[in-house]
């Protein structure tokens, strides 16, 4: 039971202020999502992270409605999570999911 | 599932889903469409001349970097001839700009383009950090937004460059197109559109052999069309590495609700971001007067130009551009408009100040005073002593003459130019200079002279 899998996390383009200012994460994600007994796929890893990784209080500038704020891009494993698809993508021990702020400063 | 190949070379792993049209491709297809794109962008539009010294707005944020790393590719590749020079403004902010000038310093050596760094204190005489120290924490965002929009034009002239691209994208125009529309602003809204938001003014001469005024710099946005996802996707697969903050001190208001209604816009229907720019462009052809400033620019239209930039800042980020925060700005309107009726009601001071201490304060501040005060002699007609800077008085007579009368509406926009400075303003006073007149008057060293206006 309760195993995990290994995700490689980043956020950038101003996200990583909300999780300790820090750009790269190893996690070990749950292998699947308790409430439903499915595998864990990206629309768990991002309630995850809210819950375990993120210590700014303003989640808000992560999430919004349930989903990744619009203006924040993610990619999984260097391809656009769209053509991946999105929330529902499984992840696979070693993926890598970047999320990319384009709301901040530039 | 299987990866799915790229569309364009149907070899590699798609990467991208592009905004514009759904295509689906691979990171290096990305790269090459995406410059050629710029490319087409910059061609098609006359944008540079063989040989332009040209002036990149460098902020160390995501769109100045990649208009940069692009240009640069470009000029090499397509043989341009562009002189191109990056040019950042430090506002003064202590450990705001710190990080993100490193990032330019980087770029600098990355790409080999020269940079320049010109602080508010060498163009007006203030630090933020002096200016937050003067009038405290509360409002100092219009006075850095107001300096931010002749920074550049400033800077530009300084180094003697007649030309500055800023890193504005589609979205940055939509969302100025949709906060113009919300406020009923078209003609405002037609300026936005325009790639060039300010030609050279044929009103003012020439200052001496060829030299450039900051009141005749050219502005443009190469990356008018590009989508703020792709710009982002482009310095991710280039491994780009921009700095992205938040100003310290930004607010966000009426642009911030436009950006994310855009940004919303955006996931259910991606093309509408670009569809809202082509719809700028079109109503702004609609709009009266629009024909005659889009292909008379150089003869009057000055004033709207610099309205355009207003409404944009100057697309380096931080705190008074792009982030501005519409309530506060339109306080500081009203503001301007009260100082306005009193200079109607003859309540204005004369204001004599000796030019040598400000300089002896900022050190650097001389080149950039010089020319400000040649600007001035140039708008007089006259010339002045270099070592005061003087604000004229004007009669009574003249300032009923030109004001409105007490019960008159206020005056509409109209073209001119700030009798102080020169800078393209839609008052007799631009802002900066209305500003710059209040903080001088406070700073005690200055040893300024009020004399009775009244
Ligand atoms: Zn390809
Ligand atoms: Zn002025």
């Amino acid at each position: 039971m309760a195993s995990t899998i290994p995700v490689k996390i980043e956020f950038t383009g101003g996200l990583e202020i909300l999780f300790s200012h820090q750009r790269s994460h190893k996690i070990a994600l749950p292998s699947s999502d308790p409430s439903t007994n499915q595998p864990a796929n990206v629309g768990f890893l991002i309630d995850w992270l809210c819950k375990n990784l993120m210590k700014d209080p303003r989640e808000d500038m992560f999430v919004l409605e349930g989903t990744v704020r619009p203006g924040i891009l993610v990619l999984i494993n260097d391809a656009d999570w769209e053509l991946e698809g999105q929330e529902a993508y499984e992840l696979q021990a070693g993926d890598e999911v970047v999320f990319v702020s384009t709301l901040h400063g530039g | 599932m299987p990866p799915r190949e790229c569309e364009i070379c149907h070899t590699n792993r798609a990467q991208i889903l592009r905004p514009k049209n759904h295509a689906r491709i691979c990171a290096p297809c990305f790269i090459a469409i995406f410059e050629d794109e710029v490319a087409e962008t910059v061609t098609s539009t006359n944008l540079f001349n063989p040989g332009e010294r040209v002036a990149i707005g460098a902020s160390g944020g995501k769109d100045s970097t990649v208009l940069a790393s692009v240009l640069k590719t470009l000029n090499d590749r397509h043989n341009w001839g562009l002189d191109l020079v990056l040019l950042s403004i430090d506002e003064g902010i202590t450990g705001y700009r710190d990080h993100s000038l490193e990032a330019v310093k980087r770029h600098s050596e990355q790409y080999d383009l020269p940079l320049k760094i010109v602080s508010y204190a060498d163009l007006y005489g203030w630090s933020m950090d002096q200016v937050v120290a003067q009038v405290g924490k509360k409002g100092n965002c219009t006075y850095c937004g107001v300096f931010r929009r002749q920074a550049l034009d400033r800077g530009a002239a300084m180094l003697g460059v007649g030309h500055v691209v800023t890193g504005h994208n589609a979205d940055d125009v939509a969302e100025t197109v949709l906060m113009n529309l919300l406020r009923g602003d078209l003609p405002r809204l037609s300026r936005a559109t325009s790639i060039v938001t300010s030609t050279p003014s044929a009103a003012l001469p020439e200052n001496g052999e060829g030299e450039i005024k900051f009141t005749n710099v050219k502005r443009s946005k190469p990356l008018i069309y590009a989508y703020e996802k792709e710009i982002v996707m482009y310095a991710h697969h280039k491994k780009l590495d921009y700095f992205s903050t938040e100003c310290i001190y930004s607010p966000e208001a009426f642009r911030g609700s436009a950006r994310t209604l855009i940004k919303n816009l955006e996931r259910i229907r991606p093309e509408s971001i670009l569809d809202v720019v082509r719809s700028g462009i079109d109503m702004a052809k609609l709009v009266p007067g629009a024909e005659e400033q889009n292909s008379q620019r150089a003869c009057g239209g000055e004033n709207k130009a610099a309205a355009a930039k207003t409404d944009e800042g100057d697309g380096l980020g931080g705190c008074g551009s792009s982030k501005e925060s519409g309530g506060e700005m339109a306080a500081m309107e009203q503001k301007l408009l009260q100082d306005e009726e009193a200079q109607a009601n003859g309540n204005e001071v004369e204001i004599k100040m000796p030019k040598k201490t400000v300089n002896s304060q900022n050190g650097v501040a001389r080149d950039t005073q010089d020319a400000a005060d040649a600007e001035i002699d140039v708008k007089n007609g006259q010339q002045q002593s270099p070592a005061q800077q003087t604000v004229p008085i004007r009669t009574k007579e003249e300032k009923k003459s030109r004001k409105r009368g007490k019960d008159a509406p206020p005056p509409k926009q109209k073209l001119g130019q700030c009798e102080r400075c020169g800078y393209l303003s839609s008052q007799s006073v631009c802002k900066a200079c209305v500003l710059l007149e209040g903080l001088n008057k406070a700073r005690p060293r200055t040893g300024i002279e009020v004399g009775g206006g009244d």
